[in-house]
């Protein structure tokens, strides 16, 4: 080789290993920011309409609004690039301070039997006698949507969170509980062979989700894992579309009146009416039954099951788990649960239609479970208490459309920088961190995602 | 049902179905390469309509054009439609996926992510356009082009049709003979080895998505032509275009053509037996058939046997 070729490779690498200013990671961070100031500035602007389309853009980026996203932004790009090493030690330094006692403050917690039982009393009698200390609105807040939607979470948690499956459809179970709610008590067009009581009603729902569930899960739960979460799509669109149209059957749009809960002992009996309170402590009692029931599940054989087909599915059926049907069982558990809500939402009520199931729903449910933290049961239930809790509070401030937007937003937030939630399940968090080192699953729906870069 | 009948819903089924194969084209590329429902091509596909109402906002259209002006607005709207199709496609790609593929995240988190993304975004076009449905501008005098066998063919048909089959051409030759076709493909069948072979991974799924997004965008124009253009249409057309590159065996690009203009017909068939109302159930019946009887579809799987 001469020594003219060998000075053209080197400057020949030279220029390929060249990188132009633009290219250094400094200024693409600079472009990220400002490319989320923004969108930012968008998703906090004012509401579009039709008549003039650019209406919502014109004003979003002459707004002060875009002016402080930029400021916010432009801010912690330059704190980031040029005073990371002062800022970055003194959040080390709190972390550290914090994590002591933290760990000692778990320590005795997972030590003292009693401390936790005494604990988890107090939180008890504090959710019982939490009505009578708020407003009439919250009290109706706390029945009509925490409290519901608590109950549809710890149902999804056994879906998303222990099987480790993505079900999008679950609000179509709970359609299916509330019209079996309504046609049992002889409310929709149609009449039932036998008018029932309503909390007679919820073993029917449960079988009827139970038998949806399965045979929905079942072509689908064969194959590709992920499929799941598109068929229950649109078997949801299917079940909504059912509810709207055919309304010789659901009475469609403008709905069917539902009985309320009523219970005839003979010597004692008792109606519940319009006060929300009765449905609260109501409810309070199923879910506390559920997760009871849902906690024996996870210790026990079918729990350890899950674990494992997470885990590693291969593993599992080699080790004689019968993946197919576990996986079937968690997700006609969760649709069950679904029903449950279903019957109590309409009785609670009183009256349905078919846009109390939109899609939307079961997204929000989703949400709920996966910013609590999927798998942990506290992570769900405070999750959801405080995401619905918080669109309430802030009703006047944000248009309540706006809501679903956030929400997605935060479902993308979360899986990129958080996907163990709020309050993760130790067991969850260390698979999801197994599986991005390549040694383990974390979900039932087969292999990883492809083009990772090694 | 008479045989004239019969003729003009198999028209209306193909128009419907040509564009169904171009949106399941979309899906099927990116499960080819990443193995993943993208969930968010549908908000691709609704960009791309809103794309064309923004076109013919700034440009508003004569009242009475000319031939040349109509080519003109419509070449317009589909600039505009795949333009902004493709950026969605590349951003959702760069800013969604990206970090979980570099972290190797588990599958359920991308779904999740998928569809928080999908949420985020037909909401925020939402608030920021109008929540209202939109007609599209009209840019010709829909007059009937040709009849064939008693039925007619309108112009908005003979758009769709046209722009379908070109399209639907062109991805079929940039898969199977052009580099980033070998690099699509390479990608799909092996993206470790495909990486040892000097593909830049990163690069290739990229350009899938935007490619996705290209011919979303255009279908999403195209489909505001015949029906209104709003922040939730996205939604339905997404399921039934993914239900065709399912029945045509996902990750197969000829499949998706062929699953897509048999949904088309059956959908058209649907609505002229049932009513409108049923419009979607034909097409999720058929995916839960498929998935029971012959779950890798009509055609088989995967992009890298297609060449």
């Amino acid at each position: 080789m001469t020594t003219t070729e060998t000075a053209r490779d080197v400057s020949a690498a030279a220029r390929l290993r060249k990188t132009s200013w633009y290219q250094e990671p400094r200024w693409q961070r600079l472009a990220a920011l400002i490319g989320v100031a923004v969108v930012g500035a968008q998703v906090t602007g004012v509401e579009g309409n039709n008549r003039d389309i650019f209406y919502a853009l014109k004003e979003n980026f002459t707004s002060t609004g875009f002016a402080v996203w930029l400021a916010v932004c432009v801010g912690i790009w330059v704190v980031r690039e040029f005073a990371q090493a002062p800022v970055g030690s003194a959040w080390q330094s709190v972390k550290e301070s914090v994590k002591a006692p933290a760990g000692e403050v778990q320590a005795v917690w997972r030590k003292q039997f009693w401390l936790r039982v005494g604990i988890l009393s107090g939180v008890l009698v504090f959710l019982i006698v939490l009505p009578l200390l708020v407003s009439r609105h919250w009290q109706q807040v706390l029945v009509d949507q925490i409290a519901i939607y608590v109950l549809l979470a710890i149902g999804l948690n056994v879906v998303v969170g222990w099987a480790g499956m993505l079900d999008l459809g679950f609000i179509a179970f709970f359609a299916i509980g509330a019209y079996s709610a309504a046609f049992w008590t002889g409310s929709l067009p149609v009449d039932p062979p036998m008018v029932l009581n309503n909390f007679a009603v919820i073993p029917i729902a449960v079988i009827t989700c139970l038998v949806a569930g399965v045979l929905l899960g079942a072509p689908t739960l064969r194959l590709r894992g992920d499929y799941l979460a598109i068929v229950t799509l649109g078997f949801h669109e299917i079940v909504y579309l059912g509810a709207k149209n055919w309304q010789s059957f659901t009475g469609g749009t403008s709905g069917a009146r539902v009985e309320r809960f009523s219970i005839d002992l003979g010597f004692w009996s008792y109606s519940w009416g319009l006060d929300p309170r009765p449905y609260y402590w109501l409810l309070l009692g199923f879910i506390i039954v559920l997760i009871v029931l849902f906690i024996r599940l996870e210790h026990s054989r079918v729990g350890r099951a899950w674990t494992a087909i997470r885990e590693d599915e291969v593993a599992a059926a080699s080790n004689g788990v019968d993946t197919v049907r576990f996986k079937l069982l968690a997700f006609a558990i969760g649709a069950s649960t679904s029903g449950i809500a279903g019957v109590i939402y309409a009785s609670k009520l009183a009256y349905i239609n078919s846009e109390a199931f939109i899609v939307l729903f079961s997204i929000l449910v989703l949400s709920y479970v996966i910013f609590g933290g999927m798998g942990s049961l506290p992570g769900v239930l405070i999750g959801t208490a405080v995401l619905v809790w918080l669109p309430e509070a802030l009703r006047d401030s944000v248009p309540a459309q706006d809501r679903y937007m956030y929400l997605g937003a935060l479902l993308v937030i979360m899986m990129i920088y958080r996907p163990q939630g709020l309050w993760p399940s130790r067991r969850r968090q260390r698979e999801l961190h197994m599986a991005e080192e390549g040694t383990g699953g974390a979900d039932a729906l087969g292999g990883t995602a492809g083009g990772k870069q090694v | 049902m008479s045989f004239h009948d019969f003729w003009d819903v198999l028209v209306l089924g193909a128009v419907l179905g040509s564009l169904y194969a171009v949106i399941a084209i979309g899906y099927t590329l990116v499960y080819g390469v990443l193995q993943l429902l993208n969930f968010a091509h549908s908000e691709v596909f609704m960009v791309g309509g809103f794309g064309g109402v923004i076109a013919l906002t700034i440009f508003v259209p004569a009242a009475d054009p000319s031939g040349l002006q109509s080519i003109g607005y419509v070449a317009l709207g589909i600039l505009f439609g795949a333009v902004l199709g493709g950026t969605v496609a590349f951003f959702l790609e760069k800013v969604a996926y990206r970090p979980l593929r570099r972290r190797g995240a588990p599958r359920l988190v991308f779904l999740i992510t998928a569809i928080g993304a999908s949420f985020f975004l037909y909401n925020l076009v939402g608030k920021l356009f109008g929540r209202n449905p939109m007609p599209m501008p009209s840019m010709y005098e829909n007059k009937t082009v040709v009849t064939i066998f008693g039925s007619t063919i309108s112009v908005t048909q003979a758009l769709i049709l046209g722009s379908a089959v070109v399209m639907l051409v062109a991805v079929d030759y940039v898969v199977n003979r052009t580099k980033l076709g070998s690099g699509i493909r390479a990608v799909a069948q092996d993206p470790e080895v495909a990486s040892l072979m000097g593909v830049n991974i990163d690069k290739v799924v990229s350009r899938t998505f935007v490619l996705g997004g290209l011919m979303g965008g255009v279908a999403g124009f195209l489909f505001g032509t015949t029906n209104q253009v709003f922040y939730t249409m996205g939604f339905l057309p997404g399921i039934t275009a993914f239900a065709a590159a399912v029945l045509g065996g996902i990750g197969n690009v000829r499949g998706a053509m062929l699953g897509g203009l048999t949904l088309g017909v059956v959908e058209a068939f649907t609505v002229e037996v049932w009513g409108d109302a049923w419009r979607y159930v034909g097409a999720f019946a058929v995916l839960v058939l498929v998935l029971m009887f012959r779950p890798t579809g009509i055609l088989g799987e995967r992009v890298a046997r297609t060449a």
